[in-house]
C-alpha cells in the first residue's frame, strides 16, 4: 500500500505552555489542561501514516482533540510542534515548513475538507454551483462554460439536484447542504480528504446517505480519507483503521474490527460498551 | 504429494480483560495447528474452549496475547500475523485471507448481489464481471434468484448463511477460515455448501473450520485439532493483561 501522508509526534498546545504541560496532562490525568501554566494541550505525541485509497477513523469524545489534528493539517491551524509529510505523486511536500502560497495550494489542489458546520466549507453569498467555481478558479480553471459544465456534474454525483444549483446553499436543508460540500471538496480531485464530523446532527436517513455516497466517491476515486467522529456506526461503516483519542493523546490504535471486537483501553472497553 | 503448510499456529493464547469487572476471561489457550493447501483443518471442543477466537486471533480482529500466528505466502514469505502491522494485514485480507463468520454482518441497504460482490469490486475489478461471478456463486449455493436484489436483512438464517458463504469464497483466498458455515442449513443445501466446498478444496484452498456437526468432522476434515478448555486458569481479578 502506498503512503500518501506520514504525521509525525505532532502536537498542538494552546496558550504560552511550560516545560510540564506534556507530562502533567492526558488520559492518566483525566484532563488536558496544564495545572502549573493553564495550557490547553490539545494534541499530543500525535503520530499515523495513511495510505492511497483508505479510510482511517478518528474516535472520540468531544474535546479529546481529533478535529484539531484535522485543522493542522489542513492548515487551519499551526502545530505546536511535529511534522507531517505528504506524499504527492512527484514530490514529497513537509506540510509545516511550507509558505503561505504553498499552503494555499495545497489547500486547493491536493486536500479536501468537509466540516460538520456547512457555514465553514460555504460561502452562503455564493450559489451552490458559485462555491464549486470558486475552488476550480482557485485551481487552474477559468473557461466559464466548462466550470459550470463541471459544478453541475459534481452536484450530479452528490446527488443535489439541478435545478437548485443557482440557489444559495442557506436555504438547503442539512443534508444537502453537505452535498454540496462534498461536491466542493471533491472539485479537484484531492487525493486526501478530511471529513469532521460530516453527519453529525443529520437525521439518521440522510446520515445513511451521505455515508454512501462517501463510501462510493472511495472506490470510484480511490480518495485516502480521515473521518473523525464520535459515532462507533460511522467508524464502523468507513474506517479499516481507527485512532481512538482521549484528552489529546491516541490511547489505542489498530484496524477497525479490532477496535470494536477487542478493545484494549479501559476509555475504549467503555465506549464500545456504551453504543446502542 | 509433500504437504504445503499455509498456516501454523504456535501456542496461541488468548484471554480479555475487563477494565470495568477488572477480571480476566481466558478464551483459548495454547493452540498448536496447521493448515496445508488443498486440505481442510477442522477444530473440535466444548462450547467456549476458543474455536472461534482462534479464527479471530488469525484474521486479527482479537490481538493475541502470546504465540505465533504464522501465515505462509505464494511467493515463500512468512508473516506472523499476530505481530504484522495493519497494512499488512489489510492487504492481505484483500488478496490471500477469507473469513466467513458465524453470522452475516452487511449493511441493511444493500442487495444480496452487492453484497457478494463486494470484495471483487474492493479489489478493483469491474462491477459487471464482479455481479456475474457472483450470480454464479449464489446460483451454485441454491440461492433463489428472487432474492438477489433484496437486501438480506429480513432472509432466513440459512439464505443469510449462504450469502455470508459466497462472499468468502468469490476473492478465492489461499487460506479461508470458516466459523460454522453449516451451522443453519437444512440437510440438502448443507450437502451442496459441502459439496462446493470439496470441489473448491481441490482448486488449492486451504481450509480452517470450525463445524457445528461432529459428523461433518469424520467425513470431511483431513486434520482435526481438539481444543483444551482454557478453565484451567482462575477468572483472574487482579493484575494486568
Amino acid at each position: 500500500m502506498k503512503k500518501v501522508l506520514e504525521v509525525k509526534n505532532l502536537g498542538k498546545i494552546y496558550g504560552s505552555g511550560c516545560s510540564r504541560c506534556l507530562e502533567s496532562t492526558g488520559p492518566e490525568f483525566g484532563s488536558n489542561v496544564c495545572p502549573h501554566c493553564g495550557s490547553v494541550v490539545a494534541a499530543a505525541d500525535i503520530s499515523f501514516d495513511l495510505c492511497a485509497g483508505e479510510i482511517l477513523g478518528i474516535m472520540g469524545e468531544s474535546g479529546s482533540g481529533k478535529s484539531t489534528i484535522v485543522k493542522m493539517l489542513f492548515f487551519d491551524e499551526a502545530p505546536s510542534y511535529g511534522e507531517a509529510i505528504f506524499l504527492d505523486s512527484e514530490r514529497q511536500w513537509n506540510l509545516f515548513s511550507l509558505n503561505a502560497a504553498q499552503q494555499r495550494w495545497l489547500r486547493n489542489h491536493r486536500f479536501g475538507i468537509v466540516y460538520q458546520n456547512p457555514h465553514l466549507g460555504l460561502n452562503f453569498n455564493f450559489s451552490a454551483g458559485g462555491n464549486i467555481a470558486e475552488r476550480l478558479l482557485m485551481s487552474d480553471s477559468s473557461h466559464y462554460g466548462r466550470i459550470r459544465e463541471r459544478a453541475r456534474s459534481l452536484l450530479a454525483r452528490t446527488e443535489v439536484m439541478a435545478e437548485r444549483m443557482d440557489k444559495s446553499p442557506k436555504i438547503f436543508s442539512g443534508g444537502m447542504q453537505q452535498r454540496v460540500q462534498i461536491a466542493k471538496a471533491l472539485a479537484t480531485r484531492p487525493p486526501v480528504l478530511f471529513l469532521d464530523e460530516v453527519t453529525t446532527g443529520l437525521d439518521l436517513s440522510v446520515q445513511a446517505r451521505i455515508l454512501d455516497l462517501i463510501l462510493e466517491i472511495q472506490q470510484e476515486l480511490g480518495t485516502a480519507m480521515i473521518a473523525v467522529t464520535h459515532d462507533l456506526g460511522v467508524i464502523r461503516l468507513l474506517a479499516s483503521r481507527t485512532i481512538v483519542m482521549k484528552n489529546g493523546r491516541v490511547i489505542e490504535a489498530g484496524l477497525t474490527d479490532q477496535i470494536l471486537e477487542d478493545p484494549q483501553h479501559a476509555y475504549t472497553q467503555q465506549l464500545v460498551a456504551s453504543a446502542l | 504429494m509433500v504437504n504445503t503448510p499455509i498456516l501454523t499456529v504456535e501456542k496461541l493464547n488468548k484471554r480479555f480483560f475487563l477494565h470495568e469487572q477488572k477480571a480476566f476471561i481466558p478464551s483459548c489457550a495454547d493452540v498448536d495447528l496447521t493448515v496445508f493447501k488443498k486440505q481442510i483443518t477442522a477444530m473440535v471442543g466444548p462450547t467456549g474452549c476458543g474455536k472461534s477466537s482462534v479464527l479471530k486471533c488469525i484474521f486479527r480482529t482479537y490481538l493475541p496475547r502470546s504465540g505465533r500466528v504464522l501465515y505462509h505466502d505464494e511467493a515463500g514469505n512468512t508473516t506472523d500475523l499476530s505481530q504484522a502491522l495493519d497494512h499488512r494485514i489489510l492487504e492481505l485480507r484483500h488478496s490471500d485471507i477469507g473469513f466467513v463468520t458465524q453470522f452475516l454482518h452487511c449493511l441493511p441497504r444493500k442487495k444480496a448481489l452487492d453484497v457478494v460482490s463486494e470484495p471483487l469490486i474492493l479489489r478493483g475489478e469491474k462491477k459487471e464481471e464482479a455481479r456475474g461471478a457472483a450470480a454464479d456463486l449464489l446460483r451454485l449455493l441454491n440461492v433463489p434468484e428472487r432474492l438477489w436484489h433484496v437486501p438480506p436483512a429480513t432472509f432466513s438464517g440459512g439464505e443469510k448463511q449462504r450469502i455470508n458463504l459466497a462472499r468468502g469464497l468469490i476473492s478465492s483466498p489461499r487460506l479461508l477460515l470458516l466459523d460454522e458455515p453449516t451451522a443453519s442449513l437444512d440437510p440438502d443445501t448443507t450437502e451442496r455448501v459441502i459439496d462446493l466446498l470439496s470441489n473448491i478444496k481441490a482448486t488449492g484452498m486451504g481450509m480452517l473450520a470450525v463445524f457445528h456437526h461432529p459428523e461433518l468432522v469424520r467425513r470431511f476434515a483431513d486434520h482435526v485439532v481438539e481444543l483444551k478448555s482454557p478453565g484451567a486458569e482462575p477468572l483472574g481479578m487482579e493484575g494486568n493483561p
